[in-house]
């Protein structure tokens, strides 16, 4: 055993030795120990650097507010994690951990040279001297910055564990595991109600569990003792399910929290086994306790930072928990009777304590319990300095002026190694006011405490702003009676011995003999702002807190300022000479403590991060050697490659098969909507730009969709199945936006229409034929069939069977080449498809994929909505002028089309490009400009489809530019990175002007 | 995470809602005949309040329907919802 192992306590087994490494060097602790109570079992209080000055810190707390102690685990494995606090940390059999934000060693650091130039670095410090110059922005600050701040590594192997989601119902969801919340859920449990307590550290209990002190009695019993058999009775319950090592995450509104239980962190690696890691809790509570606690506020002082300066409640956790005494010559520096509690419990143990209270006196039991036992009390006095580099050993002491405002009298030195700061309590309000909670603020001891108003949660405890044993249980018991409707409960009538605190003062900045400027007075520890750089900030001009904060960095590290909020917002009050209370508090947001990416994800990984959608003929694409492209959620086939192709060898091979013989592609994808009812045709009238009341039974026709606005949303051909019948095509990716946007009218605007919408897009398949073999083709699948352009025009439709499978055969051509499309049902896909590949055989039939399909279509000057269109394109900025019906009274979208901004002529409209070099290919999305002598250069427009054509053999592009349309011939320019392209205006239409190759 | 009572499927989680903005707003009957200014005001202008506000919803992860919600923006507090066609209740 240790030297500082001073205590034997139940919670640490001292029988079993767990050995584990710490930057390097081998150590010893015991079961039931964190990383944090191990590490100052054998002295090492030193376990990092801090942010910006990277001085030397050690450990301040024992909870989720530490600010220093933060470790790498495990690094160098794929399980590695980085800011782990080390106070969080179960201590396991072969963990390994490492300072973080040191190099190259905690004891020997460059970037100490920040703390020797700390009056260099004021607030704001990265706002003013990283402005310029901007060269120097990307290859010297950025990297000095990311290296210097060193916020550790994130692991660069696959996660090997699994997370999990779980989603759970109760009746009330208690938050806490200490006192008030046992109380809170054996009443709850008691009446009937399912219950869930969550609590993040491993036992229940809070800080209640290792309270062995006269002065705060239960029953006649210790509370530590009383709440051990409340413990044990609370596990007996049947309706009580209780979640230890589960941290609350976020609360939302209506009662959705989030909390995460951890389920083999604290396990040693080689006993993981690959199962669940982290469990996250989706809870939807019907009513909800928050006993969260509070966390204890530091003081803010010169040189308020050296290692083996800690929290006084956590310096008496160390000591009656886990058995470490934090120091052999201990100074308490408090400004509440609660740091007493930390002096009686050393000095029963035999260990050195004395106490500095800036108060003038105080007569509470407790007080006079440790002056009976010879704890030396310094009143009225304040620290002014520390001394000792990487762990403290001696302090300067001064007396208060009599208004607090100044230091009088001498300096007097002590000795010491360990300095315990006790400033009070926070209520921990963040789940409060994560739910939408508002705060008040109590004068009397400078907090803020929850204001209720929502009938369905309630906050009990100190997070509620009870500190003392005796509130904490007839509140608790009180609030819980009248929250839950319970008329009377064990602890009614439950005796309480307890020590009154009646004597507070409250100093947010302590004063000093040396300047301000001088001083080194740390609010927030993790991003190492201090005083002076709040007063900097408010001599700047920064007035609102959340300003103040960002621009001092205070309170934006990962512990998102527990320890360091309060003291911001009152040295900021006290500055600015306003009312504490009227500043208001900067805003709490989930997560609580951070989430790993892997409980946010749970099982969402890999294959299943999202769905995939395949047609029915996908393997098919597959075995014969496709490359796919992702499309929404839908894989389709990108270009089919032939031994070493690539993706232009082969899309050139595809077009030119296309339009010389036969092509074909899977366009199962397409959005397919069956629209039915009486007022079908009305419906299509409405929603489409072009009239659709005379279209023949069996025929088919292009139409183009508008939004309000006027702007195109999606095109596509629609047939006239029946009289009341038809099915719409819609574009891939606008499938699902299509069908809730003609829903939408349909519910709200046009309930009196009777139409029925249904998606079947994956109801059919479809096979896309094109070519001037395409007809052949089509009459040896289907030899009954006439496919004479008398019969079967383009533009129409017929049904069809297969092997007595029905089909719909369209006549539609998304290419200009003549071209009909199959459909059947789903599971016949992949037949179908190798039907016509087989007779499609002697025609050399070419399977092509979107890029081809992309080529032959610019080829013809048909648009893609999507990547022709950008939601800013009308119709008539198309040049689709003669898609837009003029004799329609009304259709979606039909009135914007002559608002003032839609008629400007010099809106950017669609043309075809010519490069005048015609192997020169544009790349997509590059801007076009007319004049490029008069600086700055004015963009008239950009590229938005570029291909080399095989059937043109040259380049083509379409592309938007402003008053395109009277721009024929005309030459503009498109400036590349090294070279200006020249390019000539044409008509868009680039093959086949007369339409001619339909009819082949 | 709103909980949100579907005047057709009861609660169900927010994450099978979609908000589709200000309701209330009736498309005009005769566009055509309306100013840039009119159409405007119907196409562009949403209040978007801080506080009680009368809001579309769908039930795009269930019933697909579309219905009303009155809400406070300030608290998310849920006031009503109610069946499109069906008066709002009074405020
Ligand atoms: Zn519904």
């Amino acid at each position: 055993m240790t030297k500082y192992r001073v205590n034997k306590t139940k919670h640490v087994d001292q029988t079993k030795t767990v050995s584990f490494d710490f930057d390097g060097k081998s150590y010893h602790g015991f079961e039931g120990d964190t990383l944090a109570s191990a590490l100052l079992s054998n002295g090492v209080h030193l376990v990092g650097r801090s942010f910006k000055y990277h001085r030397p810190r050690g450990i301040m707390s024992c909870g989720s507010e530490e600010p220093n102690a933060i470790c790498q685990i495990n690094e160098d494995t794929n399980l590695t994690e980085p800011n782990v606090r080390a106070t969080e940390i179960e201590l396991y059999e072969g963990l390994k951990a490492s300072s973080q934000n040191c190099w190259p060693s905690v004891n020997f650091d460059i970037g100490g040279i920040n703390n020797l130039i700390s009056p260099f670095i004021p607030a704001g410090f990265y706002y003013k001297t990283f402005m310029w110059p901007k060269s120097f922005w990307k290859k010297i600050y950025e990297p000095l910055i990311r290296w210097s701040a060193g916020l550790g590594k994130s692991p660069t192997k696959p996660d090997p564990e699994l997370y999990d989601h779980k989603h759970v119902h109760c009746d009330v969801l208690i938050i806490g595991g200490g006192i008030s919340g046992i109380i809170a859920s054996k009443i709850s449990a008691k009446n009937n109600l399912k219950t869930i307590l969550i609590e993040d550290k491993n036992i229940l209990g809070g800080s209640t569990i290792f309270q062995k002190n006269e002065n705060y009695k239960i029953n006649d019993k210790y509370s530590g003792a009383w709440i051990d058999e409340e413990i044990a009775e609370l596990k007996k319950l049947d309706n009580l399910t209780i979640k230890t090592r589960t941290s609350l995450a976020a609360y939302h509104s209506y009662n959705y929290l989030l909390a995460k239980e951890n389920i083999s962190d604290h396990l040693p690696l080689d006993k993981r086994n690959g199962g669940i890691r982290q469990r996250l809790w989706k809870i939807r509570a019907d009513k909800v306790i928050v006993a969260t606690g509070a966390i204890e506020r530091p003081l803010v002082f010169n040189n308020n930072d050296r290692p083996g300066i800690m929290l006084s409640n956590s310096v008496k956790k160390y000591l009656d928990f886990y058995g470490v005494s934090c120091g052999f010559n201990n100074v308490i520096f408090t400004n509440n009777d609660s740091a007493y509690e930390t002096a009686v419990s050393l000095k029963e143990k035999g260990i050195s304590v004395e106490m500095i209270d800036i108060r003038k006196k105080s007569n509470s039991k407790i007080v006079k319990n440790a002056e009976k036992l010879g704890v030396k009390i310094y009143w009225n006095s304040t620290v002014v300095n520390t001394f000792g580099h990487k762990k403290i050993n001696s302090i300067e002491i001064m007396n208060l002026s009599e208004d607090g405002s100044n230091v009088v009298g001498d300096k007097n030195r002590i000795n010491c190694d360990c300095l315990a700061l006790s400033g009070g309590w926070t209520p921990m309000v963040h789940m409060h006011t994560q739910s939408g909670g508002k705060l008040d603020f109590r004068e009397i001891d400078q907090t803020f405490i929850p204001k209720e108003i929502d009938e369905n949660h309630i906050n009990v405890g100190s997070c509620n702003g009870d500190f003392e044993l005796e509130e904490i249980i007839n509140n608790t018991n009180k609030k819980v009676k009248n929250f839950l409707k319970v008329s009377e409960t064990e602890f009614d009538n439950t005796s309480i011995l307890n020590s009154k605190e009646l004597d507070k003062r409250n100093l947010w900045l302590l004063p000093n003999y040396i300047s301000e400027g001088k001083c080194k007075s740390f609010i927030d520890f993790q991003n190492d702002s201090t005083a002076k750089d709040i007063k900097l900030a408010l001599r700047e001009g920064f007035k609102s807190i959340e300003h103040v904060k960002r621009y001092t960095t205070t309170g934006m590290a990962t512990d998102q300022g527990k320890l360091s909020n309060m003291h911001a917002l009152g040295i900021i009050a006290d500055t600015a000479g306003v009312k504490m209370g009227t500043l208001g508090t900067t805003t709490f947001r989930p997560p609580f403590t951070p989430l790993t990416f892997g409980s946010i994800v749970g099982r969402s990984v890999g294959k299943f991060f999202d769905i995939i959608r395949k047609t029915s003929i996908h393997e098919w694409h597959i075995q014969n050697n496709a490359k796919f492209e992702n499309v929404g959620q839908w894989k389709r086939p990108w270009y089919y490659p032939i031994d070493d192709e690539d993706l232009h060898d082969a899309v050139q091979r595809e077009s030119k098969a296309a339009r010389d013989s036969a092509g074909i592609l899977d366009a199962s994808t397409l959005g397919k909507i069956d629209i039915q009812g009486t007022d079908a045709s009305e419906f299509l009238n409405r929603v489409y730009t072009n009239a659709w009341s005379k279209l023949g039974i069996g025929k088919c026709r292009y139409g183009l969709m508008l939004n309000e606005d006027g702007m195109v949303y999606d095109d596509g051909v629609t047939t006239r199945l029946g009289e009341n019948h038809y099915l719409m095509t819609t574009t891939t990716g606008g499938a699902a936006n299509v069908l809730s946007k003609l829903e939408d009218y349909l519910q709200t605007e046009w309930p009196e229409l009777d139409v029925y919408l249904t998606s079947v897009t994956d109801h059919y398949s479809t096979a896309s034929i094109c070519g001037p073999n395409s007809k052949k083709i089509l009459t040896k699948i289907f030899p009954d069939k006439d496919f004479s352009d008398e019969t079967f025009p383009h533009m129409s439709y017929q049904n069809a069977k297969i092997d007595e499978i029905n089909c719909r055969i369209m006549r539609i051509s998304f290419t200009g080449e003549l071209s009909y499309e199959i459909n059947i049902e789903s599971k016949y896909g992949k037949s179908l498809w190798e039907k016509c590949i087989e007779a499609g055989k002697e025609f050399k039939i070419t399977p092509y994929g979107t890029e081809t399909m992309h080529l032959l279509r610019a080829e013809k000057g048909f648009i893609i909505v999507g990547q022709d269109t950008d939601g800013t394109m009308t119709p008539i900025d198309l040049q689709m002028d003669w898609i837009v019906s003029k004799k329609k009274y009304d259709f979606i979208g039909k009135r914007s089309l002559y608002r003032s901004d839609t008629i400007r002529e010099d809106r950017k409209q669609l043309v075809g490009l010519l490069t005048d070099d015609p192997n020169e290919i544009l790349e997509e999305g590059a801007q076009i400009v007319s004049d490029i002598s008069k600086k700055p250069i004015e963009m008239i427009g950009h590229v938005t489809s570029s291909y080399f054509s095989p059937n043109l053999n040259k380049s083509i592009a379409l592309a938007v530019v402003k008053s395109g349309k009277k721009m024929n011939g005309q030459k503009l320019i498109v400036p590349m990175e090294n070279k200006n392209i020249n390019v000539t205006v044409s008509d868009s239409v680039f093959l086949d002007k007369e339409n001619k190759r339909i009819n082949a | 995470m709103f909980l949100i009572n579907c005047p057709y499927c009861g609660e169900r989680d927010q994450s099978e809602f979609s908000c589709g903005g200000e309701a209330h707003i009736v498309r005009p009957k005769q566009p055509t005949e309306l100013s840039d200014d009119q159409w405007a005001e119907y196409l562009f202008m949403r209040k978007n309040i801080k506080g009680v506000q009368f809001e579309r919803w769908n039930h795009a992860h269930g019933c697909r329907k579309w219905f009303n919600m009155v809400r406070d923006t300030s608290n998310d507090k849920i006031h009503a919802v109610y069946k499109m066609g069906e008066k709002p209740p009074l405020e």
